[in-house]
């Protein structure tokens, strides 16, 4: 490898991506927008529940209920109805995202001993309001319920702590991810754009007569996006910390040192798909499942956790999640990178082979 | 042969001969689906807890047998206090049960890793539930329309939505603005073609392979994921093809300012897609946004049809629940189409 060669091709692609009109524009204006939008708009703290009550017992502890609901941030009570059709109603025109129904005699029953049960039914349409809501709900009803019964539950009113994030903000789960989605959309299709449009205009070409070696080449593609990387990595940051006041509770080393592998995760897997490609739709549909598929399969909106045990085993493939998890826990624990090793080696070890998957299907005679 | 046929064919060759895009194209949908349907979920159901104890006694094992047996939780066992905050910084656990013995009387604290919000909220309410038992008041909790909880049921319709505006617009728009690059498009202009005839020639071959795929996702949708089948079916036909011709009217729109096939992709790109997965309610409600973000997405042609699919699909209300979305969806097909045309026949 020659070291020159190299400085000369860096050159090259610096000035290829100066040049180009919309790029450079597109490095600095999307972070800044996802950063600034996004928050905004993912955004699964769900207030104001709509919620429509079915009071068949009309007693003064049924009216509690329904005032200890209103009064809540959480629950817009609709509306208080008679029957569970017009409640249904509310669902189906949208303006109610659960049901509440009291019972007949509900009051009565509890005074005697019976248990009478509260019905409680979330629209299941829009799920994530729906189910919050319903649990939203049985939790206003309960605390009216124990409140007015005066007793205690056994073992006594605990009290929940919320480590690493005591307010629950939503943003603070959701800013180290959007940092890795950024170097996802720009570090994995730039390249998968960069060398099919070499491709289609012919200068691909020009490259493949001269005696450049195949690894030189393929580096002089990658290092530009692993410095792009980088700089997206750090608009995050900035802006996480100017307009959200979100800083690192761990190193903001470990947090690089992360973004560095992933980078060079995405770019590889960006310039082995353009390798491949012939035209730059086919490369950019190949990177957008890949995408499509990290950002869903990475746990960005939806936990790992949850999901079946195959599919659990699936994840451990796709590099996002190592990163997305590395992003929350040094953003938000202060875990270190000796916590982190397992998923600091397994970004290291894709990196490793994606890079020289990069180079090995990068071949001269096509 | 007529002229049209022949443009079609065209088309059609153009088309089948980019084996991987179009493959791609077809495979894409079906492993979205399954993915949504049998792999994700956004409903917490696996908590990984442990507990720490202070003095053990008949009370607290049966209360920690209540959480061993219990299938949404995993419990982990029970550990010393200091071991809680390092196990959760290397995200080995999500939430701590804390029993402390006082006086003779059992109190409880518990500790969720707050870093994942949504997941903390609803650990903390199980454990508590747990804790609490059933001595209150009993609930009975239902969900309607979506009785198992399925997570398909809420991201069919978002799938739907984008994966049309994908196929339609971001490929038509870039299969004509390469013929725009090659130069061929100004051979078919010179050609004694009316320009109607090239863009119809040009379109239906992609509104076909939509068609396929709509009907690919029905299948699949009623079939393996079970959505609800009944007579709403045709409704929820019909108006995915009016929003098939939608987003055809939007690539023809994109292609006629796009010089290069980068800036057509790049314009669908930040254009359709991105607003499609944030905007649209796909994923996040809407009703959370901030006002600004609420108008915006109301111009989104995606919110209004899955929006449309949600109530067809999966409510299965009759046709005059989504008059407002359907009315919307036509008005904006004809204004787009309009533009359009103006803007090509300029040219």
């Amino acid at each position: 490898m020659n070291l020159r060669t190299l400085r000369i091709l860096l050159w090259k692609e610096v000035l290829m991506l100066k040049r180009n009109p919309f790029i450079p524009r597109m490095i600095v204006a999307m972070p800044l927008m996802v950063m600034l939008v996004m928050p905004l708009i993912a955004n699964l703290d769900v207030k104001n529940v709509g919620v429509a009550v079915v009071d068949n017992d009309r007693s003064q502890l049924s009216r509690r209920i329904v005032a200890d609901m209103s009064s809540s941030d959480y629950i817009a009570v609709k509306d208080v109805l008679s029957t569970y059709n017009e409640a249904l109603g509310e669902v189906e025109n949208g303006s109610a995202d659960a049901i509440v129904v009291i019972p007949a005699d509900y009051e009565r029953n509890l005074t005697n001993g019976i248990l009478p049960k509260l019905e409680i039914d979330a629209n299941g349409v829009n799920s994530t309001k729906g189910m919050l809501g319903a649990q939203y709900a049985a939790r206003s009803a309960m605390a009216t319920v124990s409140a007015w019964r005066g007793i205690e539950t056994s073992p006594g009113q605990g009290s929940t702590l919320n480590w690493f994030n005591e307010t629950l903000n939503f943003r603070n789960y959701m800013i180290p991810a959007l940092m890795a989605v950024l170097i996802i959309i720009i570090c994995g299709f730039l390249p998968a754009m960069n060398i099919v449009s070499e491709k289609e205009t012919g200068t691909i070409e020009a490259m493949n007569v001269t005696p450049v070696g195949k690894f030189t080449f393929v580096l002089s593609k990658l290092i530009p996006y692993w410095i792009v990387g980088l700089l997206i990595l750090t608009i995050g940051v900035l802006v996480g910390w100017a307009v959200y006041g979100l800083v690192p509770a761990g190193s903001l080393g470990a947090v690089y040192l992360g973004a560095i592998l992933f980078s060079l995760v995405m770019s590889g897997l960006g310039v082995a798909i353009a390798n491949k490609s012939a035209t730059i739709l086919q490369s950019i549909f190949v990177m957008f499942a890949f995408v499509m598929i990290f950002q869903l399969m990475g746990g960005l909106f939806t936990p790992i956790s949850s999901m079946p045990e195959w599919a659990q085993k699936i994840t451990y493939a796709v590099p996002p999640r190592y990163f997305i998890e590395i992003m929350r826990s040094v953003y938000l624990k202060g875990s270190t990178v000796a916590d982190l090793w397992t998923q600091y080696a397994a970004l290291g070890g894709m990196a490793l082979i994606l890079c020289l998957l990069a180079a090995l299907t990068y071949s001269k005679r096509n | 042969m007529t002229i049209f046929q022949a443009l079609i064919k065209k088309e059609t060759l153009h088309l089948i001969r980019d084996r991987r895009t179009l493959l791609i194209v077809l495979f894409m949908p079906i492993v979205l689906l399954l993915l949504f349907g049998f792999a994700i979920s956004t409903e917490v159901n696996n908590v990984r807890m442990v507990a720490v104890v202070d003095r053990h006694s008949d009370e607290t094992r049966q209360l920690l047998l209540k959480f061993q047996t219990n299938s949404y939780f995993t419990f982990q066992g029970i550990v010393p206090f200091s071991e809680v905050e390092p196990m959760m910084k290397r995200g080995e656990t999500d939430a701590a049960l804390v029993l402390t013995t006082d006086n003779g009387r059992l109190s409880h604290q518990v500790i969720v890793d707050a870093s994942n919000t949504n997941m903390a909220q609803t650990a903390a309410s199980y454990i508590e539930s747990v804790v609490a038992g059933n001595s209150v008041t009993p609930m009975l909790t239902n969900v309607l329309y979506n009785p198992e909880l399925k997570s398909s049921y809420n991201f069919v319709p978002g799938i739907m939505g984008m994966i049309f505006i994908l196929i339609c617009a971001m490929m038509t728009s870039v299969s004509i603005v390469s013929e725009k690059e090659t130069g061929t498009m100004d051979l078919l202009m010179v050609s004694p073609i009316r320009p109607r005839t090239i863009i119809l020639g040009k379109l239906i071959p992609y509104f076909a392979l939509s068609c396929m795929i709509l009907a690919l996702i029905l299948t699949l949708g009623y079939t393996v994921l079970g959505l609800p089948l009944s007579g709403s079916v045709f409704n929820v036909i019909w108006v995915s093809l009016l929003y098939i011709v939608l987003s055809l009217s939007l690539g023809l729109l994109i292609s006629t300012f796009a010089d290069n096939q980068v800036v057509a992709l790049l314009i669908s790109a930040v254009i359709c897609m991105l607003p499609v997965v944030m905007l649209s309610g796909m994923i996040f409600p809407i009703d959370n946004m901030p006002v600004v973000l609420q108008w915006i997405s109301a111009v989104i042609p995606a919110r209004w049809y899955i929006s449309a699919m949600r109530t067809l699909m999966i409510q299965q209300l009759p046709l005059e629940y989504v008059i407002t979305e359907v009315s919307v969806l036509a008005g904006m097909t004809l204004l787009v189409l309009g533009f359009a045309i103006k803007n090509f026949n300029r040219r």
